[in-house]
């Protein structure tokens, strides 16, 4: 009696999660990947093929992106992970009180605007007609308006601000945790600042700087305003052109072989990166 | 580096430094995008021309359409409005579910589930997207091809940008909601099944309460991720866009301090429903 009651109760919680995790997760990228593997013969017949990835490896314009896509969000994970250590290291170890919160408080502001606005805010600073530029030239630094949006350093800029708070978090919470007493040990065997950063601290901290940089990787992979609105002609984004190839052409075929590729990207660096760090998605995530 | 080991003068200023424009950083962009929200010029950018509230309440007779007067992005900011009413409904009880299927219950095959609850945050937006309209709108192409029925639900729109949504934002509320649910005290719950009460009136008048502020802290979450979300949201909308694809395509139309003015409205409320949910989750 006892253990069909719980049973019933184990099948009554469990339905909704399969419900969601099967209908809206899993069958969606099987049938992903199962149309990536289509080839349109003609306006209704279908055939099986591996066209799409061929042409993915043919065309260089889209291996390039890729590439490219990749190479900037490892470089931009990096960049946030350098520019947040130190401003987590004071949150967690310097900062006294009030103070405390209201910096970390202070490192959530700009994630009250959501990612359209913030980028809005970074164009109106950066293009020609912009407030640097004006600044500039009321300095006397520039005799005309410089025009710093459209670039790649542009768009690095912008994506590291979109994933400065999801770096900043879960390093001030391994931080919090990290016993003075052994950065005091290391110090006292005769550590240099370096010695007891590579030995000490990195090491207690690795949990949150994997799960930052999971976060800020998956976000800069993914992210397609930030590159779309501060990008140059040349500087193009894999997600781009997913949304091209389903919105523009209707190529569904070659969309879901490109956004399978993507995936792949993703999970292989994701996964890459566990490895490196010793770190299992549980811990890190869950 | 600790507050016990000494720092050079220098190294103190040199990190103050660093914080300092950092913190500038920060707030730079959104600073600049609020204060032209009310300048008095047709085109948000230098010299500044004075105080005005017309991009908020201009009524179109001046050549200028404030935004509490332009029907296309009202009308896109109820859309939002809706989607984030529905996901957070959806993603918050499936939370709770989840919470206890995976805090209370054991069963052979967890571990496993529990990694595919965590799979959609590791999968990119877009292809979240991507997957959902090419599996639900394929379906309803082939059922309006092969039996001439319309499936207009698993068309592009309302419904598709809610179930796209759902599917990475119910991942957080279960975590949020799962980490309050691990804290708890099972004693108490013991407590009010030796007093008589049946498993259900414990749950909802012992366990319930408990996991209150982590509910509200998750509904506050999802509704805000839902109502900023883009890039799953993009890839599933039809003719009723909601508001960050509105302002997306106004955009690259050219910018006007209304979306500014869109942007500042914005940032309030987000930050008010923040400050409500912290407020609400630091009292308990």
């Amino acid at each position: 009696m006892q253990s069909s009651v719980s049973r019933l109760s184990l099948w009554l919680l469990l339905t909704p999660f399969l419900l969601w995790i099967v209908l809206l997760v899993l069958l969606p990228h099987l049938q992903m990947l199962r149309v990536s593997f289509q080839v349109r013969e003609s306006w209704d017949t279908l055939a099986w093929g591996i066209d799409q990835y061929r042409n993915f490896f043919t065309e260089s314009y889209y291996w390039r992106t890729f590439v490219r896509t990749g190479v900037m969000s490892l470089f931009t994970t990096f960049l946030t992970l350098i520019i947040a250590f130190p401003i987590a290291w004071y949150i967690a170890r310097l900062a006294r009180g009030k103070a405390r919160g209201l910096l970390f408080l202070a490192c959530l502001i700009p994630f009250w605007a959501s990612e359209l606005v913030r980028t809005y805010g970074w164009m109106i600073l950066l293009r020609e007609s912009g407030l640097i530029s004006s600044w500039l030239q009321l300095l006397g630094l520039a005799d005309a308006p410089v025009e710093m949006l459209y670039n790649d350093v542009a768009v690095i800029i912008g994506l590291v601000y979109n994933g400065l708070l999801f770096m900043v978090v879960p390093l001030v919470t391994t931080l919090d945790g990290l016993d003075e007493n052994l950065v005091e040990a290391g110090y006292d065997l005769g550590g240099g600042h370096l010695t007891v950063m590579r030995e000490v601290v990195v090491p207690w901290a690795m949990p949150g700087i994997v799960s930052g940089c999971i976060v800020v990787f998956m976000l800069t992979l993914g992210s397609y305003l930030t590159p779309i609105l501060m990008g140059g002609k040349d500087s193009a984004w894999f997600t781009q052109q997913i949304f091209t190839q389903f919105i523009t052409r209707f190529n569904w075929e070659q969309g879901a072989a490109l956004g399978v590729l993507l995936l792949v990207l993703s999970s292989v660096i994701v996964w890459v990166g566990l490895r490196l760090s010793g770190q299992s998605l549980r811990k890190v995530m869950g | 580096m600790i507050r016990s080991v000494p720092r050079s003068r220098w190294f103190d200023a040199l990190y103050l430094g660093y914080l300092v424009a950092f913190f500038l950083y920060l707030a730079l962009p959104l600073a600049v995008t609020g204060a032209f929200a009310f300048n008095d010029a047709p085109y948000p950018s230098l010299p500044w021309k004075g105080f005005t509230l017309d991009w908020y309440l201009a009524d179109g007779t001046g050549g200028r359409t404030g935004l509490f007067h332009d029907d296309g992005l009202l009308s896109a900011l109820w859309v939002s409005v809706q989607i984030a009413f529905w996901v957070t409904l959806v993603s918050v009880a499936l939370g709770c579910v989840n919470a206890v299927l995976f805090e209370r219950l054991d069963f052979r095959g967890k571990e496993f589930l529990y990694l595919l609850m965590l799979l959609p945050l590791v999968i990119p937006g877009v292809i979240l997207g991507v997957s959902i309209l090419v599996f639900y709108s394929g379906m309803a192409n082939d059922a309006s091809r092969s039996w001439g029925i319309e499936l207009d639900v698993f068309r592009p729109g309302m419904t598709l940008v809610v179930m796209g949504q759902v599917a990475f934002i119910s991942t957080l509320s279960t975590l949020v909601i799962a980490a309050r649910l691990r804290k708890f005290d099972r004693q108490l719950e013991e407590a009010a099944l030796n007093l008589g009460a049946t498993p259900l009136v414990a749950w909802f008048t012992v366990t319930l309460p408990w996991l209150l502020p982590s509910i509200a802290g998750a509904a506050a979450m999802a509704f805000l991720m839902s109502f900023e979300n883009f890039n799953t949201t993009v890839m599933l909308t039809g003719s009723d866009t909601p508001l960050t694809v509105a302002l997306f395509n106004r955009l690259r139309e050219g910018s006007t301090p209304v979306l500014n003015a869109v942007a500042l409205l914005l940032m309030v409320g987000s930050a008010l429903l923040a400050l409500i949910a912290m407020g609400r989750s630091d009292k308990d």
